[in-house]
This record gives structure tokens, sequence and C-alpha cells, in this order.
């Protein structure tokens, strides 16, 4: 059933061109109709049967000869993340009822870029997910090369180059593995039980890695983060933020470490103190959860401000996973479907409800328009999603850094420091833009926008609320996903994982 | 009195309130003024009603209630007071309608203001009842929010800086702190204070916490100063103690003064609170291990915020430092406690003493300072906001009862026996002085210059030549008598009573003692 999540959103996106041209409205409420029954799908799937194990949609083979199958399967983590995309989905539609410029392309893009992002999440066959994972950069293209703002050319292109690289390593790291196996299959549970030898892994296990990560965000290949986001219409940054960077993340784990577990062991010998790929990727993951969190602080374009603090956000997932064990990797799938939902949330706040207003992003000159008095409700949601995005307890961001945090005390004691010192610096930064946006200093000089604001939105307060609502459930009350995520984590395809360098 | 979860009633009574104003803030200021009034006076009441019913023959902890959260996590729902948590309650439902009444004038955005004051006395009731870290700590933050707004919002002219100050000193302590609860919870996977405790009395906590962080580059001992050393700096921040302090006084001056009664007269027991119940128990023997220096801190914290109060000229400013100093004397007789532990029980009588005079102390300054910062708000509303020491000049001639009442309350602050200030600070420096001379004796400086800065206001402020300008200077209304007198009753009540909150705190000081054992 959870397979139709992906052809609804694809049959959506066909229909969206057979609508009139003419007709914005039709076209928005399709596709808030489209996201909204993927989303019901995956509710319905999660209250019902869900305990998190490993459970297979349907397999059919589909080029006998290479092994390859058409296998759609779902544990926890990919159920976490197919709800995210499914909130995400909805809302993004919400922040982009201003759309009027081709809506109906623009949903049709949309609603492909929602399938075929589904699709990696439910792929259980490597080469299928692979060609999902394609999928998902063309729309990203076009979106943002079409309705995009500032430097649209620009990021757009950078972004589609990072991710071309990415997954050309990806497949040279895939295409390797197939090979070394021989086992005429691309199925990913069959891949993850064969030995692949020890020296094999240590070199195909960063390729792979590295490639996901890229789309991750991870320092120092994260530079086409901002400038995508900054670059995309309010919609499209949602879901870049939101749902794109965990394709990267979820790569890592799902793909990357199961495949090559051995990869994560000891080199032999040490490097500037690192001794395996494990410790560089903690390392980097680290540095880009400080090196974000000290951009964001200085940036003067509030998108960029946002688009930094998701390089640094992403740095906890990355680090969860490094930490290889069952609290750390738990509270990295948790801050995935955290930052999806925070990232969404402030993109939102930035792009629709400030910058789609006043048209611009410059803190200077918010600053002297003292919005808070102007669009308190975009002053509130902001300061919300700021205390959230900075791990203020009660919001899911709090119980995932937490997870985390207690992951990487294990693992690296002297990180935990470091990330302490990137957390406060997270409290400055975040708490820096909300007061150059939204509140005058005492003595500026006030300059009211000209001409009068347009007032905040029902489908925006609408967005606004099921994000926020979204945030607090899983940070009073996590264990609603927890009680997925850990037997998924506990489930025969991490095995090796476990038995590797698991701790 | 056991079934019903009272506390967690408590606690999000003041929520409902503040939900009440925000939906219904279209109805009038009046509305919410008094609405807002109501509901902490509900709380008052309710908590009265806790006082009556709590067993203080026993000092455990009583209302308690358990509810199973996260398992994952340890974390479970866990709240319950004894008598600190119940004092504490109490401080906090009085300090509160004293804060929303020195508010009255605030003509801004008044239903916002209110429900943010309210919500921060539910974060305050929060944070004094619950038993485990997670929703503790939750409180514990999330007080930071309104109380950062009520500051930044309606403060005075440098309140971008200020609040901004505030907030982040007290988010680097908390890090610090979260850093040092998640070690230990790595080690235990406990996240509750009294189980977390009973580990620390037996022993095993550290050795545990040691066993899993494996931190080679340190020795034991170093890595049990450092787990501790992050939990101290949370509360440090929050107390303030000397060198951490910096951010108090520009946070209470710019806050608006019925916040500031706010932030002094109950937020600023939380950090005392948390050495008390948190670091006390859970990390004792690291506090022993580095009481030296500790001690030190305690007095440079009386000694220089005494003086730093000596050279202001502004009159929040001066009861910040104040405040400052008073809380000083808490901490070091806090120290003084851990002095002589391990089978050495001649000093036992002494511990008590000091650690009654700690409670008492938190209480009675909570009350004296929210008064003071009360009376220098309605010379605010007189003086169109003026409030420095050489702006006034011989106020009695022209508002006799004012000086008279504030007169009191000062000499509540300086410690005039007979007043609730005397007894609290005699306890502690009687207790202290045989367990730690030296820092005792150098404490009393702290006393001293007190007793100045307190009579230098009297004299600058009420007596000497009339300053023309207010001559025409309003009294006190009969309203203003009226809402003041209970507070200076239970100034004169404790001060010769003080058995009515030593009787109840009493046996949960002397658990809180003998559980200092390593």
């Amino acid at each position: 059933m959870l397979a139709w999540t992906i052809y609804i959103s694809f049959l959506g996106a066909a229909a969206m061109l057979l609508l009139p041209r003419s007709s914005a409205a039709s076209a928005r409420i399709l596709a808030l109709i489209t996201a909204i029954a993927g989303f019901a799908i995956a509710l319905i799937v999660f209250v019902h049967h869900h305990t998190g194990e490993m459970h297979t949609l349907i397999r059919v083979p589909w080029i006998p000869s290479l092994g390859i199958e058409y296998h759609l399967a779902d544990d926890g983590i990919s159920l976490t993340l197919v709800l995210l995309t499914g909130i995400i989905a909805i809302t993004g539609i919400l922040f982009s009822w201003n759309i009027e410029e081709r809506t109906k392309e623009f949903f049709a893009f949309y609603l492909l870029l929602i399938g075929a992002v589904y699709g990696v999440f439910l792929s259980y066959d490597l080469f299928l997910l692979f060609v999902f994972y394609e999928i998902v950069i063309i729309p990203k293209y076009f979106l943002i090369a079409i309705w995009g703002s500032t430097r649209r050319e620009y990021g757009a292109m950078k972004l589609a180059l990072y991710s071309f690289v990415g997954s050309a390593m990806v497949l040279i790291g895939l295409i390797a593995a197939y090979v070394a196996a021989g086992a005429n299959t691309t199925s990913l549970s069959q891949l993850a039980q064969f030995p692949f030898s020890p020296h094999f892994q240590m070199w195909a296990f960063p390729l792979v890695f590295v490639g996901f990560a890229i789309l991750a965000g991870m320092w120092p290949l994260h530079t086409w983060a901002p400038t995508g986001h900054v670059a995309a219409p309010t919609a499209a940054s949602m879901l870049l933020a939101g749902v794109v960077m965990k394709l990267g993340a979820y790569g890592c784990l799902r793909v990357a470490m199961v495949l090559f577990p051995l990869g994560l062991g000891p080199w032999g010998f040490h490097v500037l103190g690192l001794g395996s790929w494990r410790d560089v990727f903690a390392l980097l993951a680290v540095i880009g959860i400080i090196y974000g969190a000290l951009v964001a602080l200085v940036q003067k374009d509030f998108k960029f401000v946002i688009g930094y603090s998701s390089v640094s956000h992403m740095g906890f997932v990355l680090l969860g996973l490094m930490t290889l064990n069952q609290i750390g990797i738990s509270g990295a799938v948790l801050q995935m479907f955290s930052h999806g939902i925070l990232a969404g949330l402030l993109f939102a706040v930035v792009g629709r409800m400030v910058y789609a207003r006043t048209h611009t992003r410059d803190l200077a000159a918010l600053n002297a328009m003292n919005l808070y008095k102007i669009i308190p409700f975009a002053a509130v949601t902001f300061v919300i999603a700021g205390m959230a995005s900075m791990g203020l307890p009660g919001f899911s961001g709090f119980v995932a850094e937490l997870m985390v945090l207690i992951g990487v005390w294990r693992a690296y004691p002297l990180l935990a420091l470091c990330v302490g010192f990137g957390l406060i610096v997270g409290v400055v930064y975040v708490w820096r833009a909300m007061q150059k946006a939204f509140f005058a200093g005492a003595g500026t000089v006030l300059v009211p926008p000209n001409p009068p604001l347009p007032p905040i939105t029902i489908p925006e307060r609408l967005g606004a609320t099921i994000l926020i609502a979204t945030s607090v459930l899983v940070g009073l009350y996590p264990q609603l996903l927890l009680n997925i995520v850990v037997p998924a984590l506990n489930s025969p395809l991490f095995e090796g994982l476990r038995k590797g360098s698991w701790q | 009195m056991t079934a019903f979860p009272w506390i967690t009633f408590l606690t999000f009574l003041p929520l409902a309130g503040a939900l009440v104003l925000l939906i219904f803030g279209g109805l009038g200021k009046s509305f919410a003024r008094y609405s807002a009034l109501a509901f902490s006076f509900a709380a008052l009441v309710l908590t009265l009603i806790l006082w009556l019913h709590f067993d203080a023959a026993s000092g455990s902890l009583q209302f308690q209630q358990r509810i199973s959260w996260i398992p994952a996590l340890g974390v479970e729902y866990r709240v319950g007071i004894d008598g600190l948590g119940l004092l504490m309650l109490l401080l906090t439902s009085i300090v509160v309608p004293i804060g929303i009444i020195a508010s009255w004038q605030i003509q801004e955005r008044v239903s916002l203001y209110f429900s943010l004051v309210l919500i921060l006395q539910t974060c305050l009731f929060g944070t004094f009842t619950a038993l485990n870290f997670f929703h503790w700590f939750i409180f514990w933050e999330l007080s930071l929010i309104p109380a950062f707004f009520l500051i930044r919002l309606w403060g005075g002219p440098r309140r971008a800086s200020a609040a901004t100050q505030f907030l982040v000193y007290t988010m680097v302590g908390s890090v610090a702190m979260l850093l040092s609860f998640l070690a230990i919870f790595l080690a235990t996977h406990k996240f509750d204070f009294i189980d977390l405790s009973a580990m620390a009395h037996n022993g095993q906590l550290m050795p545990a916490v040691i066993d899993k962080l494996d931190w080679r580059r340190f020795t034991a001992d170093h890595l049990a100063l450092i787990v501790f050393s992050g939990a101290f700096l949370g509360f440090a921040v929050k107390v303030p103690l000397f060198p951490f302090h910096t951010w108090l006084p520009s946070a209470y001056s710019e806050a608006p003064t019925g916040t500031t009664i706010l932030l002094t007269g109950a937020m600023s027991k939380m950090g005392v609170y948390g050495f008390l119940r948190i670091l006390l128990p859970i990390f004792g023997a690291q506090m022993q291990e580095v009481l030296t220096p500790l001690l030190w801190l305690a007095v440079a914290t009386v000694v220089f915020s005494a003086y730093a109060a000596l050279a202001q000229k502004d009159l929040k400013r001066i009861f910040a430092y104040s405040s400052i100093n008073h809380l000083g004397y808490c901490l070091l007789g806090i120290f003084a406690v851990l002095k002589f532990t391990g089978g050495n029980t001649s000093l036992i009588a002494q511990k008590y003493a000091a650690m009654n005079g700690v409670f008492l102390q938190m209480f009675n300054h909570g009350l004296t300072a929210a008064t003071l910062f009360w009376f220098v708000a309605m010379l605010e509303t007189r003086s169109g906001g003026l409030r420095g020491l050489d702006d006034f000049g011989g106020l009695r001639k022209v508002a006799p009862v004012f000086t008279g009442l504030m007169g009191i309350a000062l000499f509540s602050s300086l410690g005039l026996p007979g007043l609730n200030g005397f007894i609290g600070e005699f306890l502690i420096f009687k207790g202290s002085f045989p367990l730690v001379t030296w820092a005792t004796s150098l404490a009393v400086i702290g006393l001293l210059i007190t007793a100045i800065f307190i009579l230098g206001i009297l004299q600058r402020v009420f007596s000497g030549p009339l300053n023309q300008r207010w001559a025409g200077l309003p009294d006190l209304t009969m309203g203003e008598r009226l809402a003041l007198a209970p507070a200076i009753g239970l100034m004169f009540v404790l001060g010769l009573y003080p058995q009515l909150v030593l009787g109840v705190v009493n046996n949960t000081v002397i658990r809180m003692v003998q559980q200092i054992k390593f």
C-alpha cells in the first residue's frame, strides 16, 4: 500500500499537465489533494501495521539478465522519512499558494520530485534506488532555474553539478560492488550479506559515502546547499532542506554503511590522530556543525542564515551515523526528521512570510521595518522555529541532538565538547537573526514598508501550525518514532554494521 | 490528597491562564491585568493548600506522581516536593502576584506581557517540582524565553544587549550542564535525580561514569571533575556566582521593574535550588574536592558584589548587586556544609543551622528583594522613570508612609534583627563559622558594606533637604498600602517567628545533611 505514495505523486504530476492552462486554483487544489493522499497512506501504514521491521511491498523481476528487480520495501527508518516527506509536501504546497506564474508546471515538477523522493526511501534494489535518486535532480533543477530568485541559474547549475558528481561516485562504488560480488544481483539485502574483502570495502566505502554525503551537505562539499537554498523558491527550499538533504544522509546509512561496514574499521595507522574513515567523517561532521553555525552568525542575508544552519544541523546527522551505536544512529534518524520539519518551517517564514512580502532579505533593511509589529504571526513563528532549531527542550530538535550527543560521548568524548560549542553558536546566530529580522533596536530609524504588507494568509497559518505541532509532538513524545526506528536498526539488514564496528 | 495530580495541576494552571489571556486578549487591558492577577492568586491559594497538607514530620518527597514517558531514554514524568520544593513553590506564588501588581502601569501589549509572566510562572513551578532531568531541563530552559521577551520588548533603552547577554550566558551554562548529564546518562542510563543521588551516595556514580567514558587522556579524578564542572557552570551562572555574574546587573536594571521582581524574587532561586537538589546530592564528593576554591568564589561573590553596589548610582543596579550578595550567603552556607564529612558528626548541629539558614535566606531574599523592587517601581511611576540615587532627596517630608514602609524593607535587606532578613543570615553565619572560619570571617565584610549602602540609600533618597522638584510627590495611596501590607507583615512575622518556615523545612534539612556522606 505504501508503494502508492510514489504512484499517486507521479499520477498527480501527470494529471497536472492535463489541466487547462489558465486555472491556477485547480492546479493548487489538485497538488494539495495529491500530497494529502500520499501522506494519508503513510499515516495509515504508520498507525496500523508498524513494528518497524522490514516489510516487502512489491518484488518483481525487472531486468532479469542483470539481476535487477523492482523491489520496494519499508522499515521504520524509511517510514519515518516517508512521513516527513508527506508533511513537507503538504506544507510546501500551502506555502506556494501565491505562485501565479506557470502554476501548473510548478506543481507538476513539485509532485514529480516528491514521487521520486518517496521512491528513494522505499527502494530495496540498488539500481532502482539509483534511478529514483537521479530523477530527483531534474525537477530540482527546473524548480530553481524557473521559479527561483537571486542568482537562480547559478544556484540551480551548481546544485545539479554537485548532485551529478555525487551520483557518479555512488554509481562507481555500486558497480564495483556488483562486479566484486559476482552474484548477478542488485538487491540491497543480498549484497549486504556478501563478504566483500576488507581491502575493497576500505576504498568503496568512502567513495559511496562521500557521494551521498555531498547531498547531505557534508563539509567541505556543502557549498551547493546555501546557494541552492537561497536561489530556490520557498517550496523548493523547503523540499531541498527538508527532504532532499535527507536523501543523502539516508543513502549514507542505508547503502554505504550497510554494504561496506568494514570500511569503517581502523586503517591500522594514524594520520593526524585519525585512524579510520569513521574518524575522518566524524571530524568533518563536527567541523560542519561549527563552521555552518559560525558562518550563519555573520550573514547579512536572512535566507543565507537558514541555509548555513542547515549545514550545521545536517552535521548532527552525519555525526550521529559515525557514532556507530544504537542511540547515536537512532538520534541521527530522529534528527533527519526533526531538521526536515524545522528547516521547512524556517524557510517558510523567511521565503514566504517575509521575502515574498518585503522583497528584501537584507537583515539591516528588515530591521528598520520592525516587522514584529506588522506581521506578528511571522515573528512568533520564527521565534518558535528558532527555539526549536537551536535545540531548546520540548521540541523535536532537542531529543534528536540529545541522543546524538549521548552517542558521541560514548564514541568521541572530545568531539562532544566541540559540539557543545557548536550548540552555543547555534543559540547566538538564531537569536541574532531573529532580533535583526523582526525587532528593531532602540535607536533604529524606522522605515515602514511601502506599500503596506499584505496580512498572513490562511494557508500560511495552517502550514506553520502543522509544522510546529509536529515538532512539539515529536519533542514531547519521541517514542512515537523511536518505536519504529530502533527495531529497524536491530533488523538483519544492519547486522554487518552491528558486527563490524558497532559499540 | 494523594490521588489527584496536584503538582501537575498547579504547574499548568498559570499556563492555562496565559492561554486565556492570549485568546481573549482583545477584551482590553484591565481584563488582562485582572485575569492574570486572578490566576496568580489561584496558584497562591493552591500552594497554601499544599502547604497545609504537607507532612512536615517526614521531610520526604510528597505528592509524587510517576508516569513512564520515554523508556528508551530512561525518561519518566516524575514530580514531587519536599520541604525545599514546597518553600520554593510558596515563594514563587507570592512573588508572581507582586510582579503582576508592580506591572500594572504597563500599557503596551498588555495581554502578551501578562501571559509571558504566567508562562514564566509555569516554568518556575516545573523547575521546582521536576525530579527527572528531562522535563526539569525543559522547564529550566523554557523559562529563559518568557524572561528574554519580557526584557527585550518592555525593557529600558539598552534592553537588546541586556536581554541577549542574559540569554547567551545562561545558555552557555545550560549546554555545559547538558553535556555533563548526558555523560552521566551514558554510564547509568538514568535521568532521575533521586536515583542518581542514591548512586552517588553509595559511591557508584562516578566510577560508572569514568568506566563508561573511558577517556584515557585524563585520570579518573580529573574526569569526574570535568563532568562536575559542566553541571556546576550551569548553576553558577544562574545564581550567579562570581565571576559568572556579569549578565545580571544589566538584565535586572534594563528589565521592566515588574519583571525584575520575578527575576530576582523567583528565578534567581532556580540556581540555588539546583545547588541543593542536584549538585549537592549528586556531585557532593567533587564539590568537596574543590571546596577551598568554591569557598573563595562564594566569599568573592559576597564581598565584591557588596562593593559594586556601593559604587552604583541607579537604585535598580544597587539592588541587583545586593541580590548577588544575598545569594552569595546561601552558597557560603551550602559549601560550609561540605566540610568535615565522613564519620565526623561533632559539628552536625552547625550544619543543620547553616542549611536551615540557607533555606530561610532563599525565601527571605525572594520576599525582600521583590518588595524593594516593587518600591522602586512605585517610585518610578511617580518620578516619570527616574530612579537615580541623586535624583531625589528628603522624600520623607512629602511621602512619610512611603519612606517608612520602604525603610522597613531596606532594613530587612540589611538584616536587622526582628525582620525576616536577619534570621537567615544569622543562621548561616552561626553554622558556617565553626565549619569554615576564615571564609565566614571574610564574608562579614559583605555584611558591613551592605549596611553602608543601605543606609546611604535612606540618607540620600529619603532624608536631607527636600529636593524641590519632588515637592508634589504623592504618598502611597490607600490601595498601594493595602497591597503592600501582606508583604511587609510577612517580613515581621518571619522575623519574629521563623519557626513558621523552619518547622516545615527542618526535617528536609536534616535528611539532606545526613545524605552528605562519602
